[in-house]
């Protein structure tokens, strides 16, 4: 279930997260300031506020989104507003060069962005994209307050059935199972990220 | 119920929640700072007890640390009360995190400092703590500025041991009153009314700093 919420809400996050990306990089002001304030004002709530405000505030009619598609909505609109802001600092960080050289070069403004801006975007930005993924695998954990049971939620209930020294086990073999999957995702992160570093 | 009755109810929260921020930064990042200086140290026996603490606090979420002390720890007769237990749980996390931020400060000086220090005749400690300290210190502002701001939004998760802080009073408004929407859409607005200005602070003294460096 920790899986399940992280990588559906990571898909989320990597899609919506690209026209965030474009709206931030518009060249009409106006545009650039409306996107600028909603990723400011996604990323300045807590997680857990928006977890709660989806699944206790949004009802249509009678109907209430169920405990995990709230967690997966508020963990994607929530990375999608993170990853907007990291892909843009990948291709902040392209050289102008690059543009006027695809310019020179007559390709179209499409061809451009998709072809020659995106593949260098993305290379300088997998290292924050692997970081955030890893935040986002711990912050899955957030959803069992809104009673998903993920890892958490199961740890809690055992605990609360069997109170003593027992109870504070399933804790410590979560905190285990996160370190166990955070950190091999952590070594593979370094070394595709010093591997793409060395063909650069 | 309306605004005006629930709204010094969040303001209460609000100051247990900032009162959790300033507790949990001033001492993780203390504690953040030995930790780093663990972390660099050359004797074994110092390094890797610190390296071990720090990634298994960056490998925990901090709503695990939480229970952990709250519910984990009374079981071998640590009691906290559920404010203590949230300060405690949120400067572990906090300084496991800082703690990296500055290490990573650290070694940016450049080695010509220290060497430059060296050949003026300073002793090893004063070159840390005139020479290399503050200028790592210096180059990790940013970083932990973006952490304190982050740790204020992480201490909602302190609602989830019963602390009354911003969220678990929004929580109780809400099932009182049933204007979930209202109230958590309020509450979000309080954390991003601090949160927003503080990441434009932090980004603007990023580019004061980054201008002294040139």
């Amino acid at each position: 279930m920790t899986l399940l919420v992280t990588v559906s809400s990571f898909g989320i996050g990597a899609i919506v997260g690209i026209p965030l990306m474009l709206g931030l990089r518009s060249n009409y002001p106006p545009i650039r300031a409306v996107f600028r304030v909603i990723v400011d004002l996604i990323r300045g709530v807590p997680t857990i506020v928006w977890l709660f405000l989806l699944y206790f505030g949004v009802t249509f009619g009678h109907l209430r989104l169920s405990s995990l598609s709230a967690a997966i909505a508020g963990l994607g609109i929530v990375s999608s507003a993170y990853l907007a802001e990291i892909y843009r600092g990948g291709f902040a960080t392209l050289a102008r060069g690059q543009i006027e050289a695809s310019h020179a070069l007559g390709l179209g403004r499409t061809t451009t962005f998709i072809r020659v801006l995106a593949p260098q975007a993305l290379r300088t930005s997998l290292p924050s994209i692997t970081t955030f993924l890893l935040a986002l695998l711990k912050d899955s954990s957030i959803a069992s307050t809104i009673g998903v049971t993920e890892m958490v939620f199961s740890a809690t209930t055992f605990s609360r059935q069997n109170p003593g020294t027992a109870g504070l086990m399933p804790f410590f073999i979560a905190a285990g199972v996160y370190v166990v999957v955070s950190v091999p995702l952590a070594v593979v992160a370094r070394r595709l990220d010093s591997r793409l570093r060395r063909n650069h | 119920m309306d605004l005006v009755q629930y709204l010094p109810q969040l303001c209460q929260g609000l100051l247990v929640s900032l009162q959790l921020t300033v507790i949990s930064v001033v001492f993780g990042y203390a504690v953040g700072l030995l930790l780093a200086l663990g972390v660099s140290s050359r004797l074994s026996w110092l390094k890797w007890p610190a390296l071990v603490i720090v990634e298994v606090g960056r490998g925990i979420p901090s709503l695990v640390v939480l229970y952990v002390v709250y519910y984990g720890l009374p079981s071998v007769g640590l009691l906290f009360d559920n404010f203590a237990a949230a300060a405690i749980g949120l400067t572990f996390t906090v300084a496991a995190y800082s703690s990296e931020m500055l290490r990573a400060g650290i070694q940016s000086v450049h080695r010509g400092q220290k060497e430059a220090a060296m050949a003026l005749g300073l002793p090893q400690p004063s070159t840390f703590t005139r020479i290399i300290l503050p200028q790592g210190l210096r180059s990790s502002i940013p970083a932990l500025m973006g952490l304190a701001i982050q740790s204020f939004q992480g201490t909602s998760l302190a609602y989830s041991i019963s602390v009354s802080e911003l969220m678990s009073n929004a929580y109780q408004s809400s099932s009182i009153t049933f204007q979930y929407l209202q109230i958590y859409a309020i509450t979000g607005l309080v954390f991003a009314v601090i949160a927003v200005p503080s990441t434009w602070t932090s980004v603007w003294v990023e580019h004061r700093l980054a201008k002294g460096f040139a």
